[in-house]
């Protein structure tokens, strides 16, 4: 690889016949040891140029060390540069040698030219090698105190460099003094480069010490510097904690004009310390980014484009806080046609964030427009924003504007369809199974519309949405057995096997609603993934699918109609905005800019039912909503028609003392779940219900809550419900069968001990078994088995919330036969915890119930 | 904090390559080639990561300049830096290009080194670097009668030794669509001033006097000549502007930006192009595209180098054209999915058309939808599309000397789409 690229160079500049490597090294060395070539001072200069040029382009030439060190004494400040480019390259290879170096670079350092002394000074601590250590000690402390900036400059900066190479050497303290001295020099390089120096030489204690005088001297010559000076010590002060509010805010109104400066660098790096100075006082913060909108949006139009993504990679971060900050500006994020696919894509996240009432029009025109572009991960980019901006739009929804708007989606999409492109159909039909799955509302016009779609479709992904969809509604499209049929006929040559599986799920499902037209060839089909299938998991699907077939076909709805929606899902989508400080530590660095990459990338999805569509999951890597927030999210929910909440939950959440977040991730597979569920159960069996168990690290509970009307409410809005709190329902029985039940689980996080946050897992199941079939023997209408040292505190509690309750309905009689069993497992033990969560369980149910009256 | 700093052509040569931090080794070159070309299509993301490596670079001149930094460092930063040293070497070197950092190797690696110590930026001021640089620019163009175009401001003078006259230049980027109405428009400009005077004591530039920022401040009787925002270099002195629209400032040698303003929605004057299409299928199965392009500049201005992009359904064979005039050309990329046609001049208030026919096998009346929104690329010279005009410019005191001024205006499209 290297000869041919050498060959090509050499034939462009002519300069020699091709020759090896080797030959190269031998070539040079001619040249350099050519006395004639060394009196003239142009030729040898020209010698030296070809060994660089030859080192730049990867060949070795270590070999030439030697005739280097001669050619470094020489008058030519050129030449010195280019034997000092290829010394500094090589000399950790030639220890050796390079002393023979150290005597040219100190005579050097004398040199009357201060060009010079600082060339030397500079590259004397660019060879990086230990061993010349005491050489260059002695010249650095004099470049500190030299009559030249440029001088000094280097020499601070060398000091770093050798404090690096030798880290576990003692640090000369009049030497650290020498350089807090510096931080006074006239000369605003040599100051900056003495905070850098300190940062590395005093990186284990923290790094420079920033005390109010330091930061106010930084602060009073912030204007001496250049951008780069500028956004070092605007970088270096977020370690200052001002000592009262109003040094606080004189600081703030020093630095309100780089807040606005027109260089980004700086602008970034005052927000960072704005953000960092005052993370108790959001009211500023938020001014702050308010303030800087403009220079931010004009980032976004600077004519670099590495620039212009910066830029937008930022405004998703402020977007995360402050949702309206971009509203009115939407329209600076429509893209241009000759812009990369990268920007592209982070200007359709952004756009889909500021659909609003006013723009609604005028964005899905634009996103419409994209759709079909020659990139197509732009397109599909593209149809996924669509739809997620369609689910905003039905998230909106109870209003007018929102649902017309959401048909007006939906006929894009399927205008979509109608190209008859690959990845335009596959991206479609993924997106629209995605779509039902949030927005039931949406299914009878994907219904239409996925009709003969099959033949455009070729990936695997693709069929899969297109068989799933056909599975669930299949009673709506006229043509899906004939479609399936295709699909069963061809499924000796199918290679992929998702859509195997997906197949069979789907010819299960529409047998159930259309047996005449599927009863042949659902038999085809399971004959022949049974006894001709070679991949086992297929084969055992068909089994399973076969004998539950034999159970009768009432057996078989039981299990193969699940739900079909999700709209919870939907209503997460509006989500709240985040608190500043949960990504402030992230602005400014280069983290923003890489989450997106990621994020396209887990674009491979399956069902919806197997897939965790959360989309606060792309936004925030903790993933988790604090009771305070829980609170909010109850009241802010009330319009869409799931939870309203009451005072009884205020009530509650004041009563934690502890906070208490509670979180869905890490998630947890029904496999995993039953697994957890089991475990201790055998334990309690042993052991005997009597005393049951407080084992070292779990902990079973069992607890009645009093929620008469659970029964009436929805599987689905009691879902919702837990979902708003994060509490993950991972099955229950169908709506109002009895006995009810829900298997939930979640995981805790409490701040227990300041440092280390304290996380445990809880299983739970919610059983009701009406009021015919009691088959608990319950005590009171309160708590029936509650074990551990401290619950009788948590019965108290209990108490007082039920007490708190039956105040309200009164109406109710029959307290013993509403209560709903809950029995709760938690790993590890934690008791604190466990009653928060339990607190948080009673009040949705509540409020569920409440609702439903 | 930079750790290394290289410069690769496309193809993937070794050019530049500084290790400022001698923290990894020099294979990140490679490491950073192979993610580049792992990925489909040619635009790689800004920054990628290798383990503990990150790699932030950025295009130009078709060439890849890379930063290794750590994750914590400001993208922001390590950006500005980066297209900093790629206007520095196009100052010196005149144009940026594989053969122009390859001649000027020594030149690029000395300015790294007086530029960036031990990963910290030291400056990037040209004038105080004028005082470090000590190896002479070797021009990369061979002289070459069909390259006159390329004759730009920058090379000639950087080889004239420096005594060169000071130029500003409005550089507007319009970028607008239209559906019969026009529907957004951005005008992105900046005065850019040029200067290789030895010593240049202050210079004066004139802006039109009713120049007005804002939506609520007019000035003056005449049609205004309005800008929404706009931002000044740092060393500008703006004593004068408030009433007089003057700026004043002691540039330094080479390029820089003296002032940057934008502009939305409501232009002065009409778009400059306006486009009736006609699509149909005709019986033999062809698509028809008659275009009627008409350009509303002022008649005695015209647009250059006019490129219009118009996407054609998929799977498109052949095309055959009927062009108005000999020096527009017509092709078909199948790669990018659309029909090229380029005008290479095109005066003020005249009107070209083209009648293009496609051969596409299979064409259904949903195919007719692929026909997208044609994207116009242009050149405007003497033109700024806010109509922001430089009045006078001005040295005091007064050069002894031969000095030579002028002042050029050009508007360049960036995204100016046509919905069909």
């Amino acid at each position: 690889m290297i000869k041919a690229r050498l060959t090509l160079f050499r034939l462009s500049a002519a300069t020699m016949p091709y020759l090896g490597s080797e030959d190269t090294v031998r070539e040079l060395r001619r040249a350099l040891c050519n006395p004639n070539v060394q009196s003239d001072q142009l030729r040898y200069r020209n010698a030296i140029l070809k060994v660089i040029r030859a080192m730049s382009q990867g060949v070795d030439v270590s070999g030439l060390f030697s005739e280097m060190v001669k050619a470094c004494a020489t008058v030519d400040i050129v030449q010195k540069k280019l034997v000092y480019v290829f010394l500094c390259s090589y000399a950790t290879l030639n220890p050796e040698l390079s002393l023979l170096v150290i005597n040219t670079l100190r005579k050097d350092c004398q040199d009357p030219n201060p060009m010079v002394r600082s060339l030397a000074l500079r590259n004397m601590t660019n060879l990086r090698l230990p061993s010349l250590v005491e050489y260059v000690e002695q010249p650095l402390t004099a470049g500190l105190k030299d009559r030249a900036a440029s001088v000094r400059r280097v020499a601070v900066l060398g000091w770093a460099k050798l404090h690096n190479l030798q880290t576990n050497s003692e640090i000369d303290a009049a030497v650290v003094n020498e350089l807090y001295s510096l931080l006074r020099d006239p000369d605003p390089v040599v100051m900056v480069n003495c905070l850098r120096a300190l940062e590395e030489i005093l990186k284990e204690e923290g790094g420079v010490a920033i005390n109010k005088p330091i930061t106010h001297h930084l602060l009073n010559r912030l204007k001496e510097c250049d951008i780069w000076g500028q956004c070092e010590v605007l970088r270096t002060l977020q370690r200052y904690r001002p000592q009262s509010e109003d040094e606080l805010f004189d600081i703030l109104s020093l630095l309100d004009a780089s807040l606005v400066s027109p260089h980004p660098p700086v602008m970034a790096a005052t927000l960072s310390l704005f953000l960092s100075l005052c993370p108790g006082v959001p009211a500023v913060s938020q001014a702050a980014l308010e303030r800087v909108r403009g220079p931010l949006l004009a980032t976004c139009g600077s004519v670099s484009r590495e620039m212009r993504f910066t830029a937008l990679c930022h405004i998703q971060l402020l977007l995360r806080s402050l949702p309206g900050l971009m509203g009115a500006h939407y329209k600076r994020f429509f893209c241009g046609y000759a812009e990369p696919a990268y920007i592209k894509q982070r200007k359709m996240q952004v756009l889909v964030e500021l659909v609003n009432d006013d723009n609604v029009a005028m964005l899905l025109d634009e996103l419409r427009g994209y759709c079909t572009d020659v990139n197509t991960d732009t397109a599909q980019a593209a149809i996924s924003a669509l739809v997620s901006s369609c689910v905003i739009l039905c998230g909106l929804g109870a209003g007018h504007i929102g649902r017309s708007y959401s048909d007006r989606c939906l006929e894009i999409l399927i205008g979509l369809l109608g190209l008859k492109q690959e990845h335009i159909t596959s991206a479609v039909v993924q997106t629209m199974r995605d779509l039902v799955w949030v927005c039931p509302q949406c299914s009878d016009t994907v219904c239409l519309a996925v009709e003969g779609c099959e033949e455009t479709l070729q990936d695997g992904q693709g069929r899969q949405a297109l068989l799933w969809l056909l599975g669930v509604y299949g009673e709506r499209v006229s043509s899906a057995p004939y479609t399936l049929e295709v699909f069963i006929d061809g499924v000796r040559c199918e290679a992929s096997l998702g859509v195997k599986m997906e197949l069979l799920t789907a010819s299960m499902r529409l047998f159930l609603c259309r047996p005449a037209e599927m009863q042949d060839m659902l038999g085809r089909l399971l004959h022949y993934c049974i006894e001709e299938e070679t991949d086992i998991c297929v084969r055992d699907q068909a089994l399973l699918y076969y004998r539950l077939l034999h159970c009768g076909i009432e057996e078989t709805r039981k299990v193969l109609q699940g739900r079909r929606s999700d709209p919870s899902l939907g209503v997460l989508i509006g989500r709240p905005a985040e608190p500043i400080s949960q990504w402030a530590c992230s602005f400014n660095t280069l983290e923003p800019l890489r989450q997106g990459a990621m994020e396209t990338e887990s674009a491979s999805r399956g069902s919806p039912e197997h897939v965790t569509f959360d989309p606060k999951r792309n936004n925030d890597p903790s993933d988790t909503l604090n009771c305070g927030h829980d609170e909010e999210a109850l009241h802010s929910g009330s319009d869409s028609a799931i939870v309203r909440t009451d005072s009884t939950a205020d009530v509650l959440g004041s009563s934690l003392t502890v906070p208490l977040s509670l979180s869905v991730s890490p998630a947890l597979s029904p496999e995993e779940f039953e697994l957890l569920w089991l475990q201790p159960q055998v334990l309690h069996t042993e052991q005997g219900p009597e005393k049951m168990k407080a084992d070292k690290d779990c902990v079973c509970v069992e607890e009645h809550v009093r929620c008469p009307e659970i029964l009436h409410c929805s599987p689905q809005s009691l879902q919702a419900a837990m979902q708003l709190v994060n509490i993950q329902t991972l099955a229950f029985t169908p709506p109002h069968a009895l006995p009810l039940r829900v298997y939930l689980y979640t995981h805790t996080q409490r701040a227990r001990v300041a440092v280390t946050p304290h996380s445990t897992l809880i299983l739970g199941e919610l059983l009701y078994t009406g009021e015919g079939n009691q088959k608990v023997g319950q005590v009171d209408g309160g708590v029936v088995v509650v074990e551990g040292r401290e619950d009788e505190q948590m019965k108290e509690g209990e108490q007082a919330t039920a007490d708190g309750l039956s105040g309200r309905d009164t109406g109710r009689t029959d307290r013993e036969q509403d209560g709903v069993k809950v029995t709760l497992k938690q790993h590890p033990r934690d008791e604190n915890a466990l009653k928060g969560f339990l607190s948080i369980l009673t009040t949705v149910l509540h409020t569920l119930s409440s609702e439903s009256d | 904090m930079i750790s290394q700093v290289f410069i690769l052509s496309s193809k993937g040569d070794h050019l530049i390559y500084k290790d400022f931090r001698g923290e990894a080794g020099s294979d990140v070159v490679s490491i950073f080639y192979e993610m580049v070309t792992a990925l489909t299509g040619d635009q790689p993301p800004v920054v990628m990561s290798h383990k503990d490596l990150h790699f932030v670079h950025v295009r130009q001149g078709g060439l890849y300049w890379v930063a290794t930094t750590t994750a914590d460092s400001s993208p922001f930063t390590v950006v500005e830096f980066l297209n900093r040293l790629t206007a520095l070497v196009k100052d010196y070197c005149g144009t940026l290009s594989e053969k122009s950092v390859q001649m000027n190797f020594a030149l690029i690696y000395e300015l790294l080194d007086e530029v960036v110590d031990y990963g910290y930026v030291q400056t990037t001021s040209s004038d105080v670097l004028k005082n470090f640089i000590q190896t002479e620019a070797v021009s990369s163009r061979p002289f070459s009668l069909f390259d006159l175009s390329n004759v730009g401001l920058f090379g000639a003078e950087t080889q004239q030794n420096k005594v060169a006259p000071s130029s500003a230049s409005a550089r507007p980027i319009q970028s607008s669509r239209e559906q019969g109405v026009l529907m957004k428009a951005d005008v992105q400009g900046e005065i850019r001033v040029k200067c290789y005077m030895p010593s240049c004591s202050e210079m004066r530039i004139g802006l039109n006097e009713e120049f007005s920022i804002g939506k609520s401040q007019l000035r003056g009787y005449g049609a205004a000549v309005r800008v929404d925002e706009c931002s000044f270099h740092q060393a500008v002195r703006l004593d004068e502007f408030d009433s007089h629209r003057i700026l004043r400032l002691c540039p330094s040698q080479g390029e820089q930006t003296v002032m940057q303003y934008q502009l939305s929605d409501n232009l002065p004057s009409a778009p400059p192009f306006r486009l009736f299409p006609t699509i149909e299928r005709d019986n033999g199965g062809r698509l028809l595209m008659y275009m009627k392009l008409r350009c509303d500049l002022p008649p005695k201005t015209a647009a250059i180098n006019v490129c219009a992009s118009v996407p054609v359904p998929k799977g498109s064979v052949s095309l055959s054209q009927e062009l108005s005039s000999p020096d527009q050309s017509a092709e078909l990329k199948p790669q990018s999915r659309a029909v090229v046609w380029e005008i290479p001049r095109f005066p003020g208030g005249t009107q070209l058309s083209a009648l293009f026919k496609l051969d596409v096998p299979g064409l259904s009346s949903a195919s007719m939808l692929e026909v997208g929104p044609v994207g116009l690329s242009f050149e405007l010279p003497k033109i700024t599309a806010t109509g922001l005009q430089v009045r006078f410019l001005r040295l005091s005191p007064v050069q002894p000397g031969p000095s030579q001024r002028w002042v050029r205006y050009v508007t360049h499209s960036d995204s100016y789409t046509i919905r069909v």
